[in-house]
């Protein structure tokens, strides 16, 4: 029953997407002021489809929840033995469920900007839920044409045949979910984008009203890159944290977009100036969670041919990508010259210098896409191309570094028009920072020009990040431009991790035999001791390492080798000794034939910066959307005031003197 | 409490099926060099060298049984005195342009050259027009 039940809410949560699409479209079609019958429906047909939506999905993880092993899903994801919390978080870990959970974040977003958002005309209201309509559906018809989630089997299956134990772990209960949500939340941002450029909108208002959704959307996304950034430093076991891999990549994707965007909408809100750019970056940045998707949904990236093979799904999502995004560029192209530019401004203006780095991360973002998607075209020509660190490194650091040196300058400079003289103090200042940092380490080793460069940046901005507070009465600098100071802070805290690890990590790999010692760095190790153990669905071998630091107490740490056995997976369970300045990381590997075991060390100076920084950036957003809600209600609420006092007044003015 | 014996049980079974799945790995898969400059210099070639098994990871990045061979390679001939770009040809020549992530521009690769320096002409272009033209405008006004 519970399986059905999902399925009816998902057809109907489709069939009330068309109902908001059609709605939406009449009341595009009437004048303003008009009502059309037809168009009082959009609202509560997104409200309606946020609560089937959610329902269907609360039926998917209670199938899980129960080990329903009738249901097909269930069966090949899921197994009796696993623990709840693995059983719960293999809802997501897998096609169907995935895209359930898209769709289901998809729905609740519309649900709440239909229920809640009243600032803009009705008009750009409905156009807006009609294109939220539109998405919708096609990810709906994708769902149950072609991914069916609450799909039966015959005959229920005996026993599940489980997940992939690198899923299995709490990394995963919260990483797709945010990153989704991150995803699903631009796609908002796309449908207000729509609605204004379809009903010639494009204004302040209209910015206020998006920027909520896109400083949303990129927390996720900034959270969610973090959270998969470090679960892959653990998990994978041998001490990277980022791999240009396509679907990291797919996720810094959107995150690029969306950065730019949350930018230029803060400019469009604040100085009604590049209305144009601001619409063009929201249809850019949903396309690229689009692309995501498709990238990781179509199972395109493990091989072209296995894609090209067994097609259906992956087209049905490339299909989806170009009548979304080709019909967004091509409302874009017809409507956008009916836009006006909006407020001009010279290139020594903090509009200025945002525009420059929305021009950098844009690049950035085509670096990475051409690197994503270029081996990817050469493969369905047979030609097998490797892209990896030693391309996109330089080749997104030729725009990265001139973008952190205006990122550093830029929020010292006036809107609209400034003088570079009068922040020479501040240039200077940075530019010695930098300097002397370089030439600081330099002095004291031979380090790559990347990592180096990356040292003297963070430091220039690190102190660059809190030079806006100069002169301020720290009590009465708004909430929101707190956020932007922690959030450049952040940026400057993960640069310095990231070159840290590159300039000055240690690597130890040694065989040891029980009771043997080694060093890495300033540690000392010793193993003591290898047992094995067992978990709910593993077995493993256990190290225990003593560690000390120039001979201090000794620590232990316990890294495992682990095979699960259903589905039957051997996984590295690294050992992380975490101190202010650095983390060990310990791994353990294989016995050697004379009975010692292979045994990996590292010590990574200031590594954990990398996510102190990227969770420093989420928090600098959280703080600007807690800033902007709260000024946004004390105007709402002084504009109520007023009308009211208005009509109060006219009421007293013209009021019909009773007849009696 | 038997069922935690059963699995103790289970666990001595599972090791020596996996550990026969891995042959004993070469000397130098897991194994640095002595001479920290030589091991610097092949830990250097071995993250740009691709694990031809794994997705995305480099033949330094992963447990690949594959990736260790390809790694005792690169220490044992760093070691014989060979260069890491006459190390980085042999495995070229012998798994193809797919093992090195290092590009090099050639009849396939051109366009991850071509492209971006395309993007910097755009973007000094875009760049230009959209700042470069505004102080003409002011200047106009004034």
């Amino acid at each position: 029953m519970i399986a059905e039940i999902g399925l009816a809410a998902l057809w109907l949560a489709a069939a009330l997407a068309v109902l908001q699409m059609v709605s939406g479209a009449f009341a595009l079609r009437s004048a303003e002021g008009e009502a059309n019958p037809l168009a009082i429906y959009a609202r509560p047909a997104a409200v309606m489809q946020a609560l089937l939506a959610g329902l269907a999905f609360t039926m998917l993880v209670w199938a899980f929840a129960v080990t329903d092993l009738s249901v097909k899903l269930v069966a090949a994801n899921s197994h009796s033995m696993k623990p709840m919390i693995y059983k719960l978080t293999g809802t997501w870990g897998n096609h169907e469920g995935s895209m359930l959970l898209w769709v289901g974040v998809l729905a609740l977003s519309g649900g709440l900007i239909a229920l809640f958002e009243r600032r803009l005309p009705e008009r750009t209201m409905s156009a807006a839920l009609a294109v939220q309509g539109f998405v919708a559906l096609g990810f709906y018809a994708f769902l149950l044409l072609s991914s069916n989630p609450f799909e039966r089997l015959p005959v229920p299956a005996i026993e599940g045949s489980g997940l992939n134990p690198l899923l299995q772990d709490i990394g995963l209960a919260f990483h797709p979910p945010t990153l989704y949500a991150g995803y699903v939340g631009l796609s908002v941002a796309f449908s207000l984008a729509m609605g204004a450029l379809l009903t010639r909108e494009v204004n302040p208002t209209f910015a206020r009203v998006m920027r909520p959704w896109v400083l949303g959307a990129w927390v996720l996304l900034t959270f969610g890159i973090t959270a998969g950034s470090y679960w892959a430093y653990y998990e994978l076991g041998w001490g990277g944290w980022w791999f240009w891999d396509p679907v990291e990549n797919a996720s810094l994707m959107p995150w690029l977009a969306a950065t730019a965007l949350l930018h230029s909408v803060a400019v469009l809100a604040a100085r009604d100036a590049l209305r144009t750019w601001t619409i063009m970056l929201g249809v850019l940045a949903f396309s690229m969670s689009m692309l995501g998707t498709f990238l990781v949904r179509s199972g395109v990236l493990t091989s072209v041919h296995a894609f090209a093979v067994d097609p259906e799904r992956g087209a049905f999502i490339l299909g989806l990508l170009a009548l979304n995004i080709g019909g967004a560029f091509t409302i874009f192209a017809l409507r956008a010259g009916a836009v006006a530019e909006g407020k001009r401004f010279s290139f020594s203006s903090r509009e200025g210098a945002l525009v420059f780095n929305n021009v950098m991360l844009s690049a950035i973002l085509a670096i990475v896409l051409l690197g994503t998607l270029y081996p990817l075209l050469t493969e369905a020509f047979d030609v097998r191309v490797s892209v990896g660190p030693p391309y996109f490194n330089p080749a997104s650091a030729m725009f990265a570094i001139p973008m952190f040196l205006v990122m550093a300058v830029g929020p010292l400079l006036r809107w609209k028009e400034d003088s570079p003289r009068r922040i020479r103090f501040e240039v200077l200042l940075l530019a010695a920072i930098l300097i002397g940092v370089i030439g600081l380490v330099s002095f004291f080793g031979q380090f790559a020009l990347l990592p180096l460069l990356g040292l003297g940046l963070a430091a220039a901005l690190g102190v660059a990040a809190f030079l806006p507070l100069r002169g301020r009465k720290l009590t009465r600098v708004p909430v929101a431009t707190w956020g932007m100071v922690m959030a450049h802070f952040g940026i400057a805290v993960s640069l310095f991790g990231m070159a840290s690890e590159g300039a000055f990590t240690q690597e130890r790999l040694a065989a040891v035999a029980p009771g043997g010692s080694d060093q890495v760095g300033e540690f000392t190790f010793t193993l003591q001791s290898v047992n094995p153990v067992a978990g709910p669905n593993w077995t493993a071998i256990e190290a225990r390492i003593a560690v000390s630091r120039d001979g201090g107490t000794p620590v232990i740490l316990t890294p495992q080798a682990r095979n699960f056995w259903s589905p039957a997976q051997s996984t590295s369970e690294s050992a992380l000794l975490t101190r202010w300045d650095g983390q060990l990381y310990a791994v353990i590997g294989n016995q050697a034939a004379d009975g010692r075991w292979q045994i990996r060390m590292w010590w990574k100076p200031f590594v954990t910066f990398i996510w102190y920084g990227g969770l420093l950036i989420a928090l600098g957003g959280v703080l600007a959307i807690i800033g902007r809600v709260r000024v946004d209600m004390k105007r709402r609420k002084a504009v109520s005031l007023g009308d009211e006092r208005r009509a109060d007044l006219e009421a007293l003015g013209t009021a019909p003197v009773p007849a009696e | 409490m038997i069922r935690v014996l059963l699995t103790f049980l289970a666990a001595l079974i599972a090791l020596p099926l996996s550990a026969q799945d891995t042959m004993p790995p070469a000397p130098y898969a897991y194994n640095q060099l002595d001479d920290p400059a030589l091991e610097a210099q092949a830990t250097a070639l071995m993250h740009t060298l691709r694990c031809l098994k794994c997705q995305s990871q480099s033949i330094a990045d992963s447990d690949a049984p594959m990736a260790g061979d390809m790694r005792h390679q690169v220490r044992s001939r760093i070691l014989a005195g060979e260069s890491p770009e006459e190390i980085r040809a042999w495995l070229v020549a012998r798994y193809g342009d797919y093992v090195s992530y290092t590009p090099t521009v050639s009849s396939s690769t051109w366009p991850l050259f071509a492209i971006p320096a395309l993007l910097i002409l755009i973007v000094a272009a875009v760049l230009l027009r959209r700042l470069g033209r505004r102080r003409v405008d002011a200047g106009d006004a004034s």
